[in-house]
């Protein structure tokens, strides 16, 4: 599936209009892995914008749910920002905390009896201080989300129409003509033809892509400065995947909204988001400017990540290197580097000390969690890309007859 | 759909005529007693039983009996006449179907009424003390026998044999139009005697259903529109939560209207089951006949109407 995934990707994105994410592109076409040409140079550049301080600061966030068999250590003391306008991707396994980090910023893992720590500030408020009346003025209001599969979370027995009007209306006093003259506009805006005759098709009339442009627009009927959309692209086909990923894009632009997304996918990313972070077992384990990510990784987990995706134009051959083992237990995590026991490098004191995230000498904005030593992580590095590199350069030879 | 319907229509008439024909057939191959010799009373000459056999038809032979039987049932919706009494079964069934159907939709809206909300609270408020009250006294509900709870409701409260005097009690039933305030009281008891058990069966149904529902994706979608909790609730998971209870509600109401024998026996109400429970200790075949043939229209009539039903509630369900 990644194969024909990675495939098109670079495909539709090649043939899209050219965007300000155009260095991105370098890293989808190499099949995310190859530094990028005009790899930005001495000082970071500045990332001020409208309005004072980012959109929205994590800091220290923790949920765990009591269940029988223990305590879910969902998240674990994970700290994030978004810019406003920006975009920041989320990365990770299932089961690395990234959809329940979503929910909870929208206040949605409270009633499942999480234990909830650390603050969550949008615009300055502490939501998590906030009590549930308030939280749910903002909540499809000022932060709206995108969930995965559109089928099962549309309401099967209520017409698009409706349930768009239905969220136009829980925080605006509109008319019912308005709200739907609202609605119908939202739908025409992500790229439902014929809006106003859609507005009373069910959502089983409508196809998986036409589905998640509904959910799109049903998230940004109210201008929301904040969207969450946990995979959004998952439960979709590779060609309409990208579709609405440029759909997102666009609208980013148009709206001028910042985008939280949730993804396994390191092609998403690659293509959305500004910044990343990456998780494992509740933790951001590296986290950084998506340049940077992608061109310098510092971390052996976001390491198996890429090499796990399938390059563009490596030869058909080559073998993909899966992450051996799979993400920990929730409730007994491995004692020291919860990644230890899956990575290849580990050396026998990982075991037992807990590493922090921490700044990378070269770029402070680059962090990592990892006791391996700064010099044996770039060797090693520079030995994966090499090997990689070296691969990518026979089928570089010609690349460009197939780029029809 | 039309065509669905017609479809589903004949279905029905098929199955009634299979129905008439295994009761014809049961209630003659069975040993259940002779009517000839029940009507002749004691110690009858062979003479009288055989002249009243032969008044009765019942010296034809079977296939001859079954024959005139259905001729009249499809022909001129003829039931036959009671071997007792001689009266028209027809006329019998519609003389008593008022007091069942009084004492169905009754019930039907109590049981609702209760069990419904107790069923969604339950489901809202799992495992607090209130769901596991109201599920426990459901339990109990649903495994008491309801005439022995019909008999302690009776012993309780009724008028005349009670410690609490305070409804009237058994053989009470006044037809509605003689006197609607004595119609009403007359059936209090026996409406929450059945409504009990179905109200504690629907409460537990609908807890299941709304707690399945409430983990569907599209109530958290609700949810993160920012809509009250309550709007959560009622308008996008009851909604969908009592599709499947609707099924469930036309049968058992099809049901009962065939006549509930038990309640209908304990209060003396004089209602198609009582006349079925009549029926069987006499032995009288026409009766029993006419009463089964019309719990199975009921049930059949049940059918088709959920299933019309539900192209109407679920956009999902088409008919070709």
């Amino acid at each position: 599936m990644s194969r024909r995934r990675a495939t098109l990707d670079g495909e539709v994105i090649r043939s899209g209009p050219a965007t300000a994410s155009g260095r991105r592109q370098a890293y989808v076409r190499s099949g995310a892995i190859r530094p990028p040409q005009e790899r930005p140079q001495g000082p970071p550049e500045p990332v001020a914008r409208a309005g004072a301080g980012p959109l929205l600061q994590v800091e220290d966030l923790r949920v765990e749910f009591p269940t029988e068999d223990g305590v879910v250590h969902a998240v674990d003391g994970i700290s994030f920002q978004v810019e406003r306008g920006g975009t920041l991707g989320i990365v990770g396994e299932s089961g690395s905390g990234k959809t329940v980090s979503a929910l909870t910023t929208m206040g949605l893992t409270r009633r499942d009896g999480a234990r909830i720590s650390g603050r969550i500030l949008f615009e300055g408020r502490d939501l998590l201080a906030l009590p549930e009346q308030e939280m749910r003025r903002i909540r499809g209001n000022e932060i709206a989300m995108v969930f995965q599969d559109p089928m099962s979370s549309l309401h099967p027995l209520y017409r698009i129409g409706s349930q768009l009007v239905e969220a136009v209306r829980a925080h605006q006093r509109l008319s019912r003509a308005k709200a739907r003259a609202r609605a119908v506009e939202l739908l025409g805006l992500v790229g439902i033809p014929d809006p106003s005759r859609r507005m009373d098709d069910y959502p089983h009339q409508f196809s998986g892509g036409m589905r998640q442009r509904a959910m799109i627009a049903m998230a940004l009927v109210n201008d929301p400065r904040l969207l969450i959309a946990d995979e959004p692209t998952t439960a979709l086909d590779v060609t309409v995947q990208a579709q609405i990923l440029e759909l997102l894009r666009r609208l980013q632009s148009e709206l001028c909204m910042a985008i939280v997304i949730v993804t396994h996918d390191l092609g998403v990313v690659a293509e959305m988001a500004e910044h990343v972070a990456v998780m494992y077992a509740g933790r951001i384990v590296e986290t950084a400017p998506a340049e940077l990510l992608f061109s310098g990784p510092e971390h052996p987990y976001t390491w198996g990540l890429l090499r796990s995706i399938p390059t563009l134009e490596g030869p058909r051959l080559e073998e993909l290197a899966p992450i051996p083992g799979s993400p920990p237990s929730l409730i007994r995590r491995p004692a020291g580097c919860h990644f230890h026991p899956r990575c290849p490098y580990a050396e026998p004191d990982h075991a037992r000390v807990d590493p922090a995230l921490e700044p990378v000498p070269a770029d402070p904005r680059h962090r990592v969690a990892c006791l391996l030593g700064v010099e044996a992580r770039r060797r090693i590095w520079s030995g994966l890309r090499a090997g990689r590199a070296l691969e990518a350069a026979g089928a570089a030879s010609g690349p460009h007859a197939r780029t029809t | 759909m039309t065509r669905y319907i017609l479809h589903r229509l004949l279905w029905g008439v098929a199955l009634l005529i299979l129905v008439a024909a295994l009761t014809f057939v049961l209630f003659r191959i069975l040993p259940t007693g002779d009517p000839a010799k029940l009507r002749a009373g004691r110690n009858a000459s062979p003479r009288v039983i055989a002249d009243i056999r032969h008044n009765l038809g019942l010296d034809r032979p079977l296939i001859t009996q079954f024959w005139l039987y259905m001729k009249g049932l499809f022909l001129h919706f003829d039931l036959g006449f009671s071997y007792y009494s001689g009266a028209s079964v027809r006329s019998l069934i519609f003389q008593r179907l008022p007091a069942t159907v009084s004492l169905t939709v009754g019930a039907a809206l109590l049981w609702l009424a209760i069990g419904l909300p107790v069923g969604i609270v339950s489901a809202l408020r799992r495992r607090s003390r209130a769901d596991r009250a109201s599920m426990g006294t459901a339990l109990l509900l649903v495994s008491a026998p309801e005439y022995w709870l019909a008999l302690i409701v009776l012993y309780l409260f009724a008028a005349d044999i009670g410690q609490v005097k305070v409804f009237p009690g058994a053989g009470s039933y006044t037809g509605v139009s003689s006197d609607p305030w004595k119609w009403f009281s007359s059936l209090l008891l026996p409406w929450l005697v059945l409504a009990a058990s179905f109200a504690a069966v629907y409460a537990r149904l609908m807890r299941a259903s709304l707690i399945e529902t409430m983990g569907e994706d599209y109530i958290r979608t609700a949810r993160a529109k920012g809509l009250t909790e309550r709007r959560v609730v009622l308008r996008h998971g009851v909604r969908s939560a009592i599709n499947p209870i609707m099924t469930i509600f036309a049968l058992d109401v099809g049901t009962l209207l065939g006549g509930a024998i038990l309640i209908e026996t304990v209060f003396q109400i004089p209602g198609v089951g009582r006349l079925s429970y009549d029926a069987i200790t006499h032995a009288d075949f026409p009766i029993i006949q006419g009463t089964v043939l019309l719990v199975a229209l009921f049930i059949v009539v049940a059918n088709i109407f959920v299933d019309i039903a539900y192209a109407f509630v679920d956009p999902r369900v088409r008919y070709s």
